[in-house]
């Protein structure tokens, strides 16, 4: 059994599977039976000025009969009064006190707003406050959440007014919804975050209705946009977090974020910088008994690696992440298909014959039974093939040695401006 | 009661025992199936299917909610696509030939082409128009899933086309002579509601060489296809055949599609002579009729059995009893000529005749009497030899003569397709394989008719 406790920034809990702060954290009932489920710690539903919601207010993506590829709401911070969160929040931490509690929150970008509700949840006995920059829709009307989270300076001065009075570690939500995330994570920074944590949900319209021409979700008829999140925005949260994680002035902890599902996604964000994740729209999806699973495929993949403590994962696979003109150029990679796994469904035939590189031939043996080979010199490596393929093992992609030595185009550019200095009419 | 049977059969109400068998694929099956399917390239399933229906297109449809689009893919490859999801041998055509059968299990290809068809029909689609009109005529001489095909087809070029129907209706092995809980006669009748929609005229309660002469069909129309079928079971030619109680299995099967389902053959002790598909579906019907015992008799055994293997696991399940080796001697009556008995002998395989299948021959002594109450008839079908010779058409024992390309007669002006065709080594017995040689007579007749006129000097 492998030591599943993580550290991030002073914050303990028992492993590494947090209940993002989101509906599923809006309750001391709740997030009590989260904790008996395993869950880690939790970052309860964020406290601030009590607000009204709207009817409905989810949807979801199906993708070819797959429920939830991706989650949209336009559900609001708690609607309940604070007093009533506190008190919660309390019992819960009396009752479990081993597993973290983070109070999110969301006030107005005001000094003694912010120091005020800091005061008061930490009164409660929370392990650390997440201050809530993202919620894409709604709040950012009224100036706070994305709308502030997309404004470095705004991020940076609040995240310093919280510091000026927290006695708890200060994560600080950020939203993708802007372009360069490094850019309001080191805003963050430098208002002295003790962690960052990513991403919010994206903005997002799930869906029209063709019948009622209605949107999805709909209140009464008007639709307004909402915030994604689910396994389908997965791959954006995991570049934002390498990204913050591979940068020399974002030296602080990250909390995980988006579409993880499972333990292997877990192990995912955190080869990749994350210290721990928050999970949402699994929970939504299929109830807090899915951590179990989490919790031991995690510990059984770092025992089979013979890893003792999953921080060993946090980072480990940032320095494999770079730029496009760091990548050798002069790596070769082709598909090879294996006949005797192969169904001949032709599915990568026609991939690469109408959108890619046109390398794979439909042939006929002796016996007239169709195959499918790879014309190598033709392939581009692209994967194309392999990704369509409906059979594991059927199609492998396999080095090749191009006989040169690594290149990269930053190398080749440098190179080539050696080459040009030498006629550069500046030298002469 | 037939063992096994007993939960599943109704002796209350036996039109219960009438009904479709099979369900049909709900929303949900149906959403889940069709997005299993691989949507291969240049798919095996496609190339197994007799009328080459675009199978991946056609589950695509589905599984995007396109279920018009899906039932158009499908009928246009097969003008009784509806019929042939229910009774095709799937496995051994395209769920046979599905890639997932490496490495999964098959599409249930059948089952969705099934729910596609059945959107269709519910909601009454009409899913083609009649093409503009060219002035030629065309007979069509039986209006089974042959004739129905090749008349779609050449609706679908312009030609004008009348059927001519010996039945009250149209769809011929479809609408009488698959058993109802297997192809309830609507979907055939909407089958043939699809085709008229196309101007198709249908004048049924016509037989040709009865109610209208052959010489009429002839002269009225440009092009005649013979698309009739067979006829009866012949005789076995043993004593007693003519006793009441014995029947005629295709007869027997069309009154349970066509007459109110009685009491007559509750408790009765039935049994089938033959063992191919009209054998089994005179046996399940019997077992469904509430029939006490029912066996099948076949004088070879289960290896050179004739039926599909769905088909006998299908009339085991109803238990329904076979006896291999056996063959009738003769039928018994009693004193008002009613079937009480019959002789049967055991048989041993000799060695190979004709068509390479092993003789059966007596086995002397083995004589043994079954009491029975009735006695099925399903040892293949007679030929309408007189038709064929009325049209002074070449045939070999009621198998008309055919040009393979072209499915011209000897006779230039008739063509023929479907069972007619079918046998001494010629053409397929599969409702499937009628409809593509309706599309393909179509073709020929079309192909001949709109050749530019050659002037010879």
């Amino acid at each position: 059994m492998a030591d599943l406790r993580i550290n991030l920034a002073g914050i303990q809990s028992p492993n590494p599977f947090w209940l993002a702060s989101a509906p599923p954290t809006n309750s001391g009932y709740q997030v009590q039976r989260a904790f008996e489920a395993g869950w880690g710690g939790a970052v309860w539903k964020t406290l601030g000025d009590p607000i009204l919601n709207v009817s409905s207010r989810f949807a979801a993506v199906s993708f070819n009969g797959q429920k939830v590829a991706g989650f949209n709401n336009i559900e609001l911070i708690t609607d309940r009064p604070l007093e009533v969160n506190l008190k919660e929040i309390y019992e819960t931490k009396k009752k479990f006190p081993n597993h973290a509690i983070i109070a999110s929150l969301m006030v107005e970008p005001k000094q003694e707003k912010w120091h005020e509700i800091v005061k008061r949840v930490e009164d409660v006995g929370v392990d650390g406050l997440e201050l809530n920059f993202g919620c894409p829709h709604g709040m950012a009307e009224r100036g706070m959440g994305a709308a502030s989270g997309q404004v470095p300076e705004l991020v940076q001065k609040q995240t310093y007014w919280v510091k000026e009075v927290a006695k708890t570690p200060v994560i600080v939500k950020l939203t993708p919804n802007i372009t360069d995330i490094t850019v309001t994570a080191e805003a963050a920074v430098e208002g002295g975050a003790d962690a960052i944590s990513m991403i919010n949900t994206i903005n997002s319209l799930a869906a029209v209705d063709i019948d009622t021409w209605d949107t999805v979700p709909h209140v009464g008829g008007k639709g307004a946009h909402g915030g994604y999140c689910g396994p389908a925005v997965k791959p954006i949260a995991l570049h934002m977090v390498g990204e913050c994680a591979r940068n020399p002035r974002i030296n602080v902890p990250i909390s995980g974020i988006g579409g993880i599902s499972n333990w292997q996604n877990a192990v995912e964000f955190m080869l990749m910088g994350a210290t721990g994740v928050q999970v949402c729209t699994a929970a939504m999806h299929h109830g807090f008994r899915i951590v179990e699973d989490m919790i031991e495929g995690l510990n059984n993949y770092l025992d089979e690696k013979g890893i003792a403590s999953v921080s060993e994962l946090v980072g480990k696979s940032v320095q494999k992440y770079s730029d496009w003109g760091d990548l050798d150029l002069n790596y070769k990679i082709v598909a090879r298909i294996n006949n005797d796994t192969c169904i001949n469904c032709n599915k990568c035939h026609i991939a690469c014959e109408d959108t890619s590189h046109q390398c794979i031939d439909m042939l006929k043996d002796e016996s007239g039974k169709g195959y499918l080979k790879v014309r190598e010199e033709d392939c581009v490596g692209c994967n194309l093939c392999s990704i369509v393929c409906p059979v594991d093992g059927a199609i492998d992609m396999v080095e090749v040695k191009s006989g040169l030595p690594p290149m990269t185009w930053n190398e080749r550019q440098a190179a080539l401006g050696i080459l040009a200095c030498g006629v550069d009419p500046v030298t002469k | 009661m037939s063992k096994g049977n007993v939960s599943k059969i109704s002796y209350e109400d036996l039109r219960v025992n009438f009904e479709e068998v099979h369900p049909g694929l709900t929303n949900q099956d149906a959403i889940e199936e069709s997005n299993r399917c691989l949507y291969c390239y240049d798919a095996p399933c496609i190339q197994a299917c007799p009328t080459g229906i675009d199978i991946p297109a056609f589950i695509k449809k589905i599984a995007s909610g396109n279920l018009k689009g899906s039932a158009k893919t499908i009928m246009t490859a097969n003008p009784i696509g509806a019929s042939c999801s229910r009774v095709c041998p799937t496995e051994e055509l395209c769920e046979g030939a599905c890639v997932l059968n490496h490495s999964t299990k098959p599409i249930m290809i059948g089952n969705l082409q099934r729910y596609a068809t059945d959107w269709a029909i519910k909601n009454e689609q009409v899913l083609f128009q009649a093409g503009e009109k060219n002035g030629k005529t065309v007979a069509i001489v039986g209006g089974g899933p042959a004739g129905l095909s090749a008349a779609r087809e050449l609706a679908l070029l312009g030609y004008d086309v009348t059927i001519f129907e010996a039945e009250e209706k149209a769809g011929g092995l479809n609408t009488y002579g698959i058993v109802s809980f297997r192809l309830p006669q609507n979907i055939s009748f909407w089958e043939v509601k699809q085709v008229e929609s196309l101007d198709v005229k249908i004048r049924t309660n016509t037989r040709v060489g009865v109610d209208i002469s052959v010489e009429e069909i002839m002269d009225q129309h440009d092009i005649v296809i013979l698309a009739v079928g067979m006829s009866k079971v012949p005789g076995l030619g043993i004593d007693g055949e003519e006793l009441d109680g014995v029947y005629d299995a295709i007869e027997f099967v069309k009154a349970t599609k066509t007459k109110p389902i009685d009491n007559q053959f509750l408790g009765k002790k039935v049994v089938v002579i033959g063992a191919g598909n009209t054998a089994i579906d005179g046996a399940t019907c019997s077992v469904r009729l509430g029939a006490e015992n029912v066996k099948i008799l076949y004088r070879r055994t289960v290896d050179e059995m004739t039926a599909y293997d769905f088909e006998y696991e299908f009339a085991k399940q109803d238990g329904v009893e076979f006896r291999w080796l056996t063959a009738p001697v003769r039928i018994i009556g009693d004193e008002n000529g009613k079937v009480k008995a019959i002789e049967c002998v055991k048989m041993v395989l000799g060695e190979p005749g004709e068509d390479g299948r092993r003789r059966p021959v007596p086995l002397e002594g083995s004589e043994f009497i079954l009491e029975v109450d009735a006695v099925v008839k399903a040892i293949g079908q007679s030929r309408y030899v007189g038709l064929l010779e009325a049209f002074g058409l070449e045939h070999q024992g009621g198998v008309v003569k055919i040009d393979p390309d072209t499915y011209q007669t000897s006779n230039q002006k008739v063509f023929a397709c479907g069972d007619v065709i079918f046998g001494k080594g010629q053409g397929e017995a599969m409702v499937v394989s009628a409809a593509q040689q309706g599309k393909d007579t179509a073709f020929a007749v079309h192909q001949l008719l709109s050749k530019p006129v050659q002037e010879t000097a």
